[in-house]
């Protein structure tokens, strides 16, 4: 049976952070009863605040993000909060917010630069690659630059070629950057805290499309997780499911429609994505023995192939099928034709059900 | 009567148009110092002595790397800064000690005027474990927290806007420090200089922007690259302050710094420099620098700044015999640098893993 995909788009969407699993949570944020509802954006606004509040040297950098508060308005009250000292104003230019942050951060302060859009992030590759994350090795470690790098990432706004891409690859490759994609609000206030205090730089990827979408109680105050920690969304026999970000959701929603045929999926929630938990997607795979990658940016040389190839490397006699990338297409991401591009439920559920009938 | 220095001058109030800034020709100063042998006391004399023996060590240092290179000892790209002494050393000289500077590619000269050991210099160049960054960067990577020589850095224009987040930091925290940032003209065509410049400009940054002219960008001169000769006229489009010379004299080098440097601390503002200078050797060691005459070099050569400020030294009466023990004094330390160099180990692969990431590798 093909599933109609307006409804499961609109299934997709339904908030799922209850069913996330958190690493662990401080005293004050262990009462459910007293804990807020927020979004993806007030999650990670009360994460900055928090870390703002705990720390001086953390200054916050990017277009717009001081008075406007950030074109997602992740940064608002920030400014009016901690001052244009710390909530920086700066112009149209990536590489040098980048390369100036590279510089505080050589300096001592924790800067969190803004890129307004993934997209946009470019201009600053050659910061990243040539000076961020090589600074550790070319000192032989006398000096490194502890910069956390936030930016909105993915499709599903209709944000056509230049506002949706997922380039998580790009820089997952680039030995001595860490990434990280959170998928609900209280994994993305954590993540950001554990992101700020890891001595590495972080590229921190926030799913656009559900910004607003994903709602779910998030612990007040200091949340502690750790980098590198994926979770076991969802536990099932059959077909292991392993997702990021806003894709989450979509396999939530296809694991939903393949559990009415019979087929039970375990969905796998990266959150890190590099150093990514292979204990975790091994595991798994050991026990169901068949395995789909799922992930919005286009297929050749995206993250999946890595992860494919992890899995051939590691528990390649326990595979009982082909491991399945379902992902964006070799093509620039399209305007009009984003709901095809996507790696949408009706996309998933016939890679799972092929996978799982092998 | 010694001329004045010419003042830099602030571009937003009274900008000198382009024209009217110094056109200079290689190795006529355009402002002659005021600094004449005849007119320095003693102990300024014994402050020439001590340049001329920064300038002396790192000559003699790129010599030996040279030697080394041509060995094999030293391996991959090797810029060297013989003919440039002056400036790194007469820049650095108007630091305060705890000020920090940032360089580009041809580093290991200013990395010595910072006062980094000539050891951990030589035995990063060489690739061995004592070096610096423990042989694993090689000749463009001079880093020494010590020191605060936050590196050299290997791909052009890309430490600038790096250089303005120091400056940044140094703002916030008021500490007082100022940043120099070292360039060459090739730089001033990417985009880095330009957005480091910008926000330098914008947020008013304790810096000095130092663009190393020594008129070619790797092979080509400076009249193929840029469409005007003037480096600092890109300060006017910033808003900030310039100047502009020859690195003739030490002395001099040192004191307009200080001007910028001044400017810096007690006003947290940025200046644009250009000092014009001549390397003696091609771009990095791979380059017969075939794209000028000989009659050019041989006619720089005879302008050489070092030999400068020795023939100053001697003529404001410092004595043969102490500059001759200063130069030996020179040549011992060398001769220890490349010693220690030759017989330390080389880094263990382990150090791969533990300096790529704050702990081990990913999985």
């Amino acid at each position: 049976m093909r599933l109609k995909r307006g409804v499961l788009r609109r299934r997709g969407l339904v908030p799922m952070a209850h069913m996330i699993r958190l690493e662990s949570v401080s005293e004050a944020g262990t009462g459910a009863m007293t804990m807020p509802q927020m979004n993806m954006v007030q999650a990670i606004t009360d994460g900055l605040r928090h870390a703002m509040k705990r720390d001086e040297r953390v200054v916050i950098l990017g277009e717009d993000v001081g008075k406007v508060g950030g074109v997602f308005r992740v940064t608002q009250g920030l400014y009016e909060e901690f001052g244009d000292e710390r909530v920086i104003d700066t112009p149209l230019s990536e590489g040098g917010i980048m390369g100036c942050a590279i510089g505080m951060a050589l300096h001592g302060l924790v800067p969190i630069p803004e890129i307004q859009f993934a997209d946009f992030i470019y201009p600053a590759y050659d910061q990243i690659v040539s000076e961020l994350a090589k600074l550790r090795y070319r000192s032989g470690g006398e000096y490194s630059a502890k910069v956390v790098i936030r930016t909105p990432i993915g499709g599903g706004i209709r944000g056509g070629l230049y506002h949706s891409q997922s380039p998580e690859s790009l820089f997952i490759h680039v030995a001595g950057l860490k990434v990280v994609c959170p998928s609900n609000p209280a994994d993305a206030k954590g993540l950001l805290l554990a992101a700020i205090r890891d001595p590495d730089p972080v590229l921190f990827f926030e799913p656009k499309r559900i910004y607003r979408a994903a709602r779910g109680e998030v612990p007040e105050g200091e949340i502690t997780m750790e980098l590198g920690k994926a979770a076991v969304a969802r536990e099932g026999a059959h077909v292991t499911v392993i997702a990021w970000g806003a894709m989450l959701y979509e396999a939530f929603a296809a694991a939903d429609e393949a559990s009415k045929k019979g087929v039970e999926c375990e969905v796998i929630d990266l959150r890190t994505l590099w150093p990514v938990d292979i204990d975790t997607i091994v595991a798994s795979v050991k026990k169901t023995g068949r395995v789909v990658v799922v992930h919005e940016a286009p297929k050749t040389c995206g993250f999946g192939a890595e992860l494919v190839a992890l899995i051939n490397e590691k528990a390649f006699l326990h595979l009982e099928a082909p491991p399945v990338r379902v992902t964006g297409f070799d093509s620039p991401f399209p305007y009009t034709l984003e709901n095809d591009y996507l790696p949408l439920a009706h996309r998933i559920l016939p890679a799972v059900l092929r996978t799982a009938q092998f | 009567m010694p001329q004045p220095t010419t003042p830099s001058h602030d571009s937003q109030s009274e900008a000198k148009p382009a024209a009217a800034s110094p056109t200079p020709t290689p190795g006529t100063s355009t402002a002659p110092s005021q600094l004449g042998p005849e007119t320095r006391p003693s102990g300024e004399l014994d402050h020439l002595a001590f340049l001329y023996r920064q300038m002396l060590l790192i000559r003699r240092i790129e010599e030996e790397c040279a030697r080394a290179y041509a060995e094999g000892k030293i391996g991959g790209f090797l810029h060297l800064y013989i003919g440039q002494e002056a400036v790194g050393v007469g820049a650095v000289a108007a630091l305060k000690p705890e000020d920090y500077v940032i360089t580009t590619y041809r580093d290991h000269g200013i990395a010595l005027a910072k006062g980094m050991p000539a050891r951990a210099i030589m035995a990063e160049l060489f690739g061995k474990a004592t070096g610096c960054s423990k042989g694993l960067g090689g000749s463009m990577h001079m880093f020494d927290r010590e020191h605060n020589m936050l590196g050299g850095y290997g791909i052009v224009g890309g430490h600038i806007p790096l250089a303005a987040g120091v400056a940044f930091a140094s703002k916030y925290r008021g500490d007082g420090k100022v940043t120099l940032c070292f360039f060459g003209e090739g730089a001033v065509s990417i985009g880095g200089f330009h957005e480091g410049l910008s926000l330098a400009a914008l947020w008013k940054l304790p810096i000095v922007f130092i663009c190393e002219n020594n008129e070619y960008s790797m092979g080509t001169p400076l009249s193929r690259s840029m469409s005007v000769e003037d480096v600092t006229t890109k300060a006017l489009g910033y808003g900030i302050d310039r100047d502009r010379f020859f690195a003739s004299d030490v002395l001099e080098v040192e004191q307009r710094i200080a001007e910028a440097v001044q400017r810096a601390r007690e006003q947290s503002l940025p200046t644009l420099v250009e000092i014009r200078t001549y390397r003696f050797r091609g771009h990095s060691m791979s380059d017969p620098a075939k794209y000028r005459t000989q009659a050019e070099l041989e006619e720089q050569k005879k302008k050489d700044p070092m030999h400068r400020a020795r023939a100053r030294l001697s003529a404001g009466g410092y004595a043969e015999t102490r500059l001759k023990a200063l130069e030996e004094d020179v040549e011992t330390e060398v001769a220890d640098a490349v010693k220690f160099a030759n017989e330390s180990p080389e880094p263990d692969a382990s150090l791969l893993e533990e300096t790529t990431y704050s702990g081990p590798f990913a999985y």
